[in-house]
């Protein structure tokens, strides 16, 4: 069975139709990339994977014996944290706050695997330093390594380069990619179509047509090559 | 100096004053950083307002035990204003004030209705500028703030880390599998519990400052979630003390004097703040 299946699902709210009778599914592996217009439902739809958004009808289904609390998830930065007085090490830990049930505090094991978290993100150097110091590709890998920390097989990242410079945003796909290869499945929003194109396994492109299927598909899909080509010349 | 002082501490009611003050600035200061990060800074204003009405409507009922009623309206109060969060009609801080106002009009207009005093002003005054009645507590209510005040504690340290996920990134908790909402509930909870045992100390107008002098004036030395949560706990302590020992000595009424320490230390850490280059955001 996939990982995730999506059925059947309309997404909207107050009245407004989104996203309506979408259908899909992700695999063990794969690299799924959700392009598509501001305000076409690329957001709600991941909100609505991760439960935080009832939808108006279908569902999604994950694999049994996979929770949300299993799903890790990079959200876009909010105005709180940029003056949130917090070290790095303290952030990363936070991401087991939900297989921590009622326990009040964090296990050996779940600060090994932090602080390993933190190494293969490359920020454990950085661990005592505070969150709101660092640079903005710092930022995202802190709230990557966290993300991991609650990820067991799925990862959900909502604009993960959105505000990075070309630096930070070539590194971040790389530890993506890499991520990826080591076998967890990612379900990225991305406003970068070329990068999309590069990376993603697989394309959901939302707007008036709907489309998904794998890349190459994608790429020689109408609706995918009118979307690239005016990307392109946005660009 | 030190000998007056003396002479005053042998006094249960001087000594009792003492430990309800460094009790409630402890349990006040632990939710000020995520009160202040939340945007909920004037939250102490608008429960205590409530608070400061479920107290006439007491009064006027002729209540033996105004707790009763006190406790539960505020902690109600406090769970649908800081619950709504994002959804609600009215957002944040529209409705703190709106309920906060709303709460301290009604309140006032019960007490002139209903008088039982014949120093109406002098009632007032006290309810909401704080008064002596820090110096006549009786030992069962200073039982009574010894008892919720480790509750608050208590809560505070097993919640810590949940309500450091909370604060700092709900749709992440949400998202990952814990309660958010939940977690939400038992901030607002502790928090009404604080305010009403705050009232005592400093009134129902100056109670915010106990609540986020501390958490402000942290952040602005110290950088990780518990390094300044330890610190307001601290520089809390220390300002109540102070500016108990100050009234006491110069007969200055109690809020205002634990205030203006706290508005004092709050300068004195935006130096340090300042020399050692941090940040100067709060």
């Amino acid at each position: 069975m996939a990982l995730l299946t999506v059925q059947d699902l309309t997404l909207g709210y107050e009245g407004r139709t989104l996203v309506s009778h979408l259908n899909f599914s992700l695999e063990e592996g794969d690299y799924l990339c959700i392009v598509g217009e501001n305000g076409s439902g690329k957001s709600t739809l991941m909100r609505t994977i991760l439960g935080l958004q009832p939808p108006v009808s279908g569902q999604v289904l994950f694999r049994e014996g996979l929770k949300s609390s299993h799903v890790g998830y990079l959200p876009q930065q909010t105005p709180i944290q940029r003056d949130f007085p917090a070290s790095v090490e303290e952030i990363v830990r936070s991401g087991f706050q939900g297989r921590c049930g009622l326990r009040p505090f964090y296990d050996r094991e779940e600060k090994a695997m932090a602080r390993e978290n933190m190494e293969r993100m490359g920020v454990l150097d950085l661990r005592d330093r505070c969150y709101r110091e660092l640079s903005g590709g710092q930022q995202q890998r802190v709230l990557l390594a966290r993300a991991l920390c609650a990820a067991r097989k799925v990862l959900l990242l909502d604009e993960p380069v959105s505000g990075l410079d070309p630096k930070a945003t070539g590194e971040m796909y790389d530890l993506l990619e890499g991520l990826n290869r080591e076998g967890l499945a990612l379900i990225m929003i991305s406003h970068d179509i070329g990068a999309a194109l590069t990376y993603a396994s697989h394309i959901l492109h939302l707007g008036q047509q709907v489309f998904f299927g794998t890349r190459e598909a994608y790429q020689n899909s109408a609706v995918g090559r009118r979307f690239v080509e005016r990307e392109g010349d946005s660009l | 100096m030190i000998g007056t002082l003396l002479h005053y501490l042998e006094y249960p009611f001087v000594r009792y004053a003492l430990v309800v003050g460094v009790l409630i600035a402890l349990c006040s200061s632990l939710l000020g950083v995520t009160l202040v990060l939340k945007r909920y800074s004037f939250i102490g204003n608008g429960l205590s307002s409530v608070a400061f009405g479920a107290m006439t409507v007491a009064t006027v009922l002729d209540m033996t035990n105004e707790m009763t009623l006190v406790l539960p309206v505020t902690v109600l109060c406090a769970v649908l204003l800081l619950s709504a969060g994002q959804r609600a009609a009215l957002k944040g801080d529209a409705a703190v004030a709106m309920v906060s106002v709303g709460a301290l009009a009604f309140g006032y207009m019960l007490m002139n209705i209903f008088s039982t005093s014949s120093n109406l002003s002098a009632d007032v005054c006290s309810t909401l500028f704080g008064s002596t009645s820090i110096l006549t507590l009786t030992i069962r209510e200073v039982v009574l703030c010894i008892v919720l005040s480790v509750a608050v504690v208590a809560a505070f340290v097993l919640f810590y880390h949940k309500i450091f996920a909370v604060t700092f990134d709900e749709s992440f908790a949400q998202a990952t599998g814990t309660n958010a909402r939940a977690y939400n509930l038992v901030i607002a909870v502790i928090v009404a519990v604080i305010i009403v045992l705050a009232m005592n100390l400093v009134g129902s107008l100056l109670i915010s400052a106990l609540v986020i002098f501390p958490a402000l004036s942290a952040m602005r030395v110290h950088k990780t979630f518990l390094s300044v949560t330890i610190c307001s706990a601290i520089l809390s302590v220390a300002c109540a003390l102070a500016g108990l020992l100050v009234s006491i000595l110069g007969g200055t009424p109690v809020g205002s004097t634990i205030v203006a320490v706290n508005a004092v230390a709050f300068g004195i850490f935006s130096l340090i703040g300042r020399l050692k280059g941090g940040v100067s955001r709060g």
